[in-house]
């Protein structure tokens, strides 16, 4: 309401003064500012504009780029043939596309339950001080970029598993460590703000009915923070999906399709990056057609998110 | 009773295990580099260029790479974000279309991975726009790529300054323009600062987009139109390719240090933020 009053008064103020004016210098100078004013609103729609534009020349340039080639062979063979051969003009992208759906899966595997213990331990149980504390480390997660990341998973889970579990190391398990540790920040965050926000009488009602703090959290805050703790996991899985320097470097991209969680494995965006700098003709439109099945993927999740998080409000506290 | 008294010490047991992995995990990470790359750093490695492909010499033209690409995404992103944002709050109407499409397409632009913004910038900036690998490229890209940051932060300060505060302007007299120039922007000042230390923060880490679009060539790089190398592209060639694994180190270390410096400075000013809305 407060929001219509500040539009109102704006509009109608100026116009006001300067009609009431006799002095035709000030009715100039009015019409003049009047001017400026619209002028600078136009340039500020037009910068808001730019968030619209991007979109649509992304999707644009890149389906433009990637379609003909799908047209070309067909999407089902896309999709779904084995073989993945620039050089033969064969691309069949199911071996990358199982590679990082496994990848993604398995580091959700491991860091969803740790990043919903620990939300609910910041939110619920650790003392104020030491939330505070966990809070920031999980900040400087989130800032520390992927490809350092990469490096740490190289150097160190690489080797790790090589001399300790067998195979060369670089394995989907290396690349579901490295992911897991990436996306644990985006899981935490968002699900100890969900968290957070169950009212308090939810929590007071169930401890008043005798449940203790730990029943409590089983039974009526973590079913209350629903839709925030699975737009999280959702939001973790699309940064896992479009993960690429970190992946790159740890899981070996061989372009077969792993027998077990120690071999090699090759991600789709791990192919584009691999290939970029030297692709030509047929091989780099399907460098983009490989971007675009990944863009829609990504889009489609995100659209996920928004229906969720609208789905929670509705049943939630409104 | 005695069965759920042990079972809510497992649990006590496994929240404090959470923490103390994230605890682990992060000073691992940082502890191993550190120790592993501070005998790289020294003022020939910061101020000497590299020579033999990073096999020789220091890392100086990659830095200022990072830091010339980072300064050119924020001059475009930054009056684009902070100017869609006060458009957002204080001209448009709240349930109009053009402002929903805003909102939704800056929430996407949000969530597309750095891969496909590389994609892009290559496709439109480096060849249809005929740019080549460049700083102008890579910047456009990572301006793109920051511009809802920056967006989501400048839009949550402006609407968290009080309704009052405009009123009073409106009621001295004040055109809107001057309102928002003389009230509206210094009061949210600290959450537009906010954002950018936010946005440097993600434009110094990125590689995927940046290798796309700017190139990796290690050469200075002067003009806009020059090629250049990031520390980040600098540390993935170094360390896929096997190139020098000391000089890898004393890279991911010097990103490390930079990227926990943001972060500090980000919190200060959120802290700043809290008290000034206080």
């Amino acid at each position: 309401m407060n929001k219509q009053i500040t539009t109102q008064i704006p509009n109608s103020s100026p116009l006001s003064i300067s009609s009431n004016s006799s002095d035709r210098g000030i009715i100039k100078n009015g019409s003049a500012k009047i001017n400026k004013e619209a002028l600078i609103e136009k340039i500020l729609a037009l910068c808001a504009g730019i968030s619209i534009l991007a979109i649509i020349l992304i999707t644009l340039f890149i389906f433009v780029r990637g379609l003909p080639l799908i047209f070309d062979i067909g999407l089902g063979d896309f999709l779904f043939k084995m073989e993945w051969n620039p050089t033969k003009d064969v691309f069949g992208i199911l071996p990358m596309a199982f590679g990082s759906l496994g990848v993604t899966f398995a580091a959700l595997l491991w860091a969803v339950p740790v990043g919903i213990i620990a939300a609910v331990f910041l939110a619920e149980i650790a003392p104020p001080q030491v939330a505070g504390i966990i809070r920031n480390m999980v900040e400087l997660l989130a800032g520390i970029p992927s490809v350092v990341y990469g490096f740490f998973g190289l150097i160190v889970i690489v080797p790790f598993i090589r001399n300790f579990l067998g195979g060369n190391g670089l394995s989907v398990l290396a690349g579901a460590i490295v992911l897991g540790i990436m996306i644990l920040p985006t899981i935490i965050s968002i699900s100890r703000d969900s968290i957070a926000a169950v009212p308090q009488e939810y929590k007071e009602g169930s401890l008043a009915l005798g449940a203790t703090h730990y029943q409590t959290i089983g039974r009526v805050i973590i079913p209350a923070a629903r839709s925030g703790i699975i737009t999280s996991i959702i939001l973790g899985m699309g940064r896992a999906i479009g993960e690429t320097m970190a992946v790159v470097m740890v899981t070996g991209n061989s372009t077969i399709i792993p027998t077990s969680i120690l071999s090699p494995v090759r991600t789709m965006t791990s192919t584009i990056v691999l290939e970029m700098g030297y692709a030509s003709g047929d091989h780099q439109t399907a460098l983009f057609a490989i971007g675009m099945i990944l863009f829609i993927f990504i889009v489609a999740l995100n659209l996920v998110v928004n229906l969720a998080v609208k789905a929670g409000k509705l049943n939630g506290r409104g | 009773m005695g069965a759920a008294n042990t079972k809510e010490r497992i649990l006590n047991i496994l929240f404090w295990l959470s923490a103390l992995l994230i605890v682990g995990i992060l000073i691992a990470i940082i502890g191993y580099v550190a120790v592993k790359g501070v005998s790289a750093i020294s003022w020939d490695f910061i101020f000497q260029a590299p020579s033999r492909a990073g096999k020789e010499g220091g890392i100086s033209t990659t830095i200022v790479g990072t830091l010339y690409l980072t300064l050119v995404a924020l001059v475009m992103a930054v009056p684009l974000g902070v100017g869609t944002a006060i458009y957002l709050e204080e001209y448009a109407e709240h349930q109009s279309r053009f402002a929903y499409l805003v909102n939704l397409t800056s929430e996407t632009l949000a969530g597309i991975p750095s891969i496909i913004f590389g994609l892009f910038g290559f496709v439109f900036f480096v060849i249809f726009l005929n740019l080549g690998w460049s700083i102008l490229s890579g910047g456009m890209t990572l301006a793109i790529m920051v511009l809802p940051t920056i967006i989501r932060t400048s839009q949550e300060s402006i609407s968290s300054v009080p309704v009052e505060y405009r009123e009073n302007s409106l009621a001295l007299g004040a055109s809107k323009l001057q309102t928002i120039r003389k009230i509206i922007i210094p009061s949210a000042m600290p959450g537009i600062i906010t954002g950018v230390i936010l946005a440097t923060g993600r434009a110094v880490g990125e590689t995927a987009a940046v290798i796309l679009t700017a190139g990796s060539s290690l050469g200075m790089p002067i003009l806009l139109s020059d090629p250049a190398r990031t520390m980040s592209v600098h540390l993935y060639m170094l360390a896929m390719e096997g190139i020098s694994m000391e000089r890898a180190f004393g890279t991911a270390f010097l990103i490390i240090i930079l990227v926990i410096i943001i972060n500090y400075l980000a919190n200060l000013s959120l802290r700043r933020l809290s008290h000034s809305l206080r």
